[in-house]
């Protein structure tokens, strides 16, 4: 890690150690019910992370807070990290058995990176969209039931069909499919097959929902509906989002985080984070150049 | 516009750089129908014509051997000591008395194939697991091999295996006078073995081709590797394990060294009536024949060429591959109709 790398980013929104009070993110939700007490630092909290992939340091000194039932948008040029950032948050990165991840990591005030910490517990509270709909190949039913059945659920068949419909409906799929439950996942359309998959994540009740570019696959009108969905989601739930689009981060999101990519003298590309601010702000009123040339459409 | 006159620019520098291919400079427009006749590749004909040869050959092998089993089986058929209807009932298999019924060899082949199937298919499952899930690219790299290894060693060392080690401790773990020096177990084990590798290859190849999109949706539901591997990669693959267990087993029926060398040269001649089902018909500690086991054993005794005897064993040679093709379209059927579409 050379220092010439490292940068400060610009962020308007406080990562560390902001008083209750002072607080606009925690002040804002006192009224959301959580069984468990508010971090005044948000639901997700990193601290001067850096993600290695081998040697290869593929993004580095992300410091981000991730409010409670918000949306949140990463956005930026292909290359700078921004799904690496979203995998690193739910631990999904250590499916690659090269990926490092530096620094801290901290949901709830816990630092996921701890050792004693089971990956499974944290992909079981911090959930996952990806960006090609991945529906396995059983019923659409048996796809909202799986992550609850192995989950420990020990329920009855009558509460299943329950948490199944709940999810579906969660979802804006049940009408769609509430006749057909017994057919294959895969028989759905693209941006069907996108909304099972969100209602298999929610089936679970996670606390944060990420998601990895989710419509990136889909047509106009079924980008347009998720778009909705996750609006009417993030009652319940935290939602991160890495976004190509930048109209999506725009339309949907309440935070913004841009990033960026350098390359250093070796020819290494590294991703690093250059601005996080409210999304209107951002968009309207960007602190730093970059931002400004990125979202004007100069670059990337 | 700037940005505008600029591409055009670099557009025009481009296209006068490009040079033209010798054959298209040539012509002059008048004469193009002359340029763009069809033109003669008598080469690619030569090569096209051999590449059928070479496929029609394995289809007119098969043909000649269906061919020359339909024929000597007539001449067993047509023989009037033997009637179809005793070959495919009768349960005492005895050429020098004359009783040709095919059910004691069948029951022979069904009891190893079976056995077979229970040591290869947990053996051969579990190490395509481990393979496909669990191995780092390193052990991967290493076991896979080896495991390939395992189908090259001819399958008489198989059998000698069986002999000199199996069967030894069989009759030391059930005691000499359960288990007989050939027997139908220390065949089956080493059947099961010689095809461990044939399933677990097959079955790898099908699990390693369930995307990893769809490992991922279930890590991310919290699942653990162990639940990802037996609940979405097995079921995911489902088609092209069943389908690697079908020709694992179409292999142990057509198996023939190990069945003669270990399970004995009696055909289990038995009586539904009388004798007990699971202390002498099913018994895997008893000798027992095979159909192979007979066709190699006659073929190369001393019997006379166009005798009754002679000629059984190609009615039984019918009946494997009737069998067998079976089973192959049997597990062709599997994989088409349960194989799941991923893009």
């Amino acid at each position: 890690m050379t220092s010439d790398t490292q940068r400060e980013a610009v962020v308007a929104i406080p990562t560390d150690n902001g008083a209750p009070a002072d607080n606009p993110v925690a002040a804002e939700h006192d009224d959301v019910d959580r069984t468990y007490e508010h971090d005044v630092n948000g639901v997700i909290r990193t601290s001067d992370m850096d993600v290695f992939y081998g040697d290869f340091r593929a993004v580095g000194n992300v410091s981000l807070s991730f409010a409670f039932n918000e949306i949140t948008a990463l956005i930026g040029p292909s290359g700078c990290g921004k799904s690496t950032v979203l995998r690193s948050l739910n631990r999904m990165n250590d499916l690659i058995p090269s990926a490092r991840v530096d620094g801290e990591v901290f949901y709830h005030g816990e630092d996921i990176y701890d050792p004693e910490v089971d990956p499974v517990e944290i992909r079981r509270r911090i959930g996952m969209v990806f960006q090609k709909p991945n529906p396995f190949p059983k019923s659409i039913y048996d796809n909202v039931a799986w992550g609850v059945k192995i989950n420990g659920f020990k329920g009855r068949k009558e509460a299943m069909d329950e948490v199944v419909e709940q999810a579906l409906t969660e979802a804006a799929l049940w009408d769609e499919v509430k006749d057909k439950l017994n057919d294959s996942g895969l028989s759905l359309s693209g941006g069907q097959q996108q909304r099972l998959c969100i209602a298999r994540a929610i089936a679970i009740q996670p606390d944060v929902v990420l998601m990895d570019e989710p419509c990136s696959a889909l047509d106009p009108i079924a980008t347009l509906r998720i778009e909705e969905l996750m609006i009417k989601l993030k009652q319940h739930y935290s939602i991160i989002i890495v976004t190509h689009n930048m109209q999506q981060a725009a339309r949907v999101s309440d935070k913004t985080a841009f990033f960026n990519v350098e390359l250093d003298a070796t020819g290494q590309r590294t991703g690093y984070l250059v601005e996080y601010s409210p999304t209107d702000e951002l968009f309207t009123r960007p602190r730093v150049q970059q931002t400004e040339d990125y979202i004007t459409g100069r670059f990337g | 516009m700037q940005p505008a006159g600029a591409r055009s620019a670099g557009h025009t520098r481009e296209r006068r750089e490009l040079t033209r291919p010798m054959a298209l400079k040539l012509g002059a427009v008048d004469n193009m129908k002359e340029q763009l006749k069809k033109r003669r590749r008598p080469g690619e004909r030569v090569i096209i014509g051999s590449l059928f040869f070479a496929g029609a050959i394995s289809i007119a092998v098969t043909v000649g051997i269906l061919w020359e089993l339909g024929k000597e089986s007539l001449l067993f058929f047509t023989d009037e000591v033997v009637s179809v209807g005793q070959f495919f009932t009768s349960t005492v298999w005895q050429p020098q008395a004359e009783n040709f019924g095919i059910w004691p060899l069948i029951l022979g082949t069904m009891l190893i194939t079976v056995i077979a199937l229970f040591v290869a298919v947990p053996i051969g499952l579990a190490s395509a697991i481990y393979l496909s899930e669990y191995a780092s690219p390193r052990v991967r790299g290493f076991f896979k091999p080896l495991l390939e290894v395992l189908v090259g060693i001819p399958t008489v060392v198989f059998g000698f295996f069986a002999i000199t080690f199996v069967t030894p401790i069989l009759r030391d773990i059930f005691g000499t006078s359960v288990v007989g020096f050939f027997n139908v177990l220390s065949a089956g084990i080493v059947v099961g073995l010689l095809i461990v590798p044939l399933i677990s290859s097959l079955a790898e190849d099908a699990m390693s081709a369930v995307p990893s999109s769809l490992r991922q949706a279930a890590y991310g539901l919290g699942a653990s590797k162990l639940e990802v591997s037996l609940r979405v990669v097995v079921p995911a693959a489902l088609s092209g394990i069943a389908a690697g267990i079908v020709i694992g087993m179409s292999r142990a029926v057509g198996e023939t060294m190990v069945v003669t060398l270990a399970a004995g040269a009696s055909p289990r001649n038995f009586n539904l009536g009388s004798d007990s089902v699971f202390g002498y018909i099913l018994s895997p500690f008893e000798a027992a024949q095979t159909m192979t086991g007979y066709i190699a054993i006659t073929a190369s005794g001393d019997i006379s060429y166009d005798t009754i005897d002679y000629n059984s064993i190609f009615a039984i040679g019918l009946t494997l591959f009737v069998i067998t093709l079976g089973l192959n379209s049997l597990s062709r059927r599997i994989v088409k109709r349960f194989r799941q579409e991923y893009d």
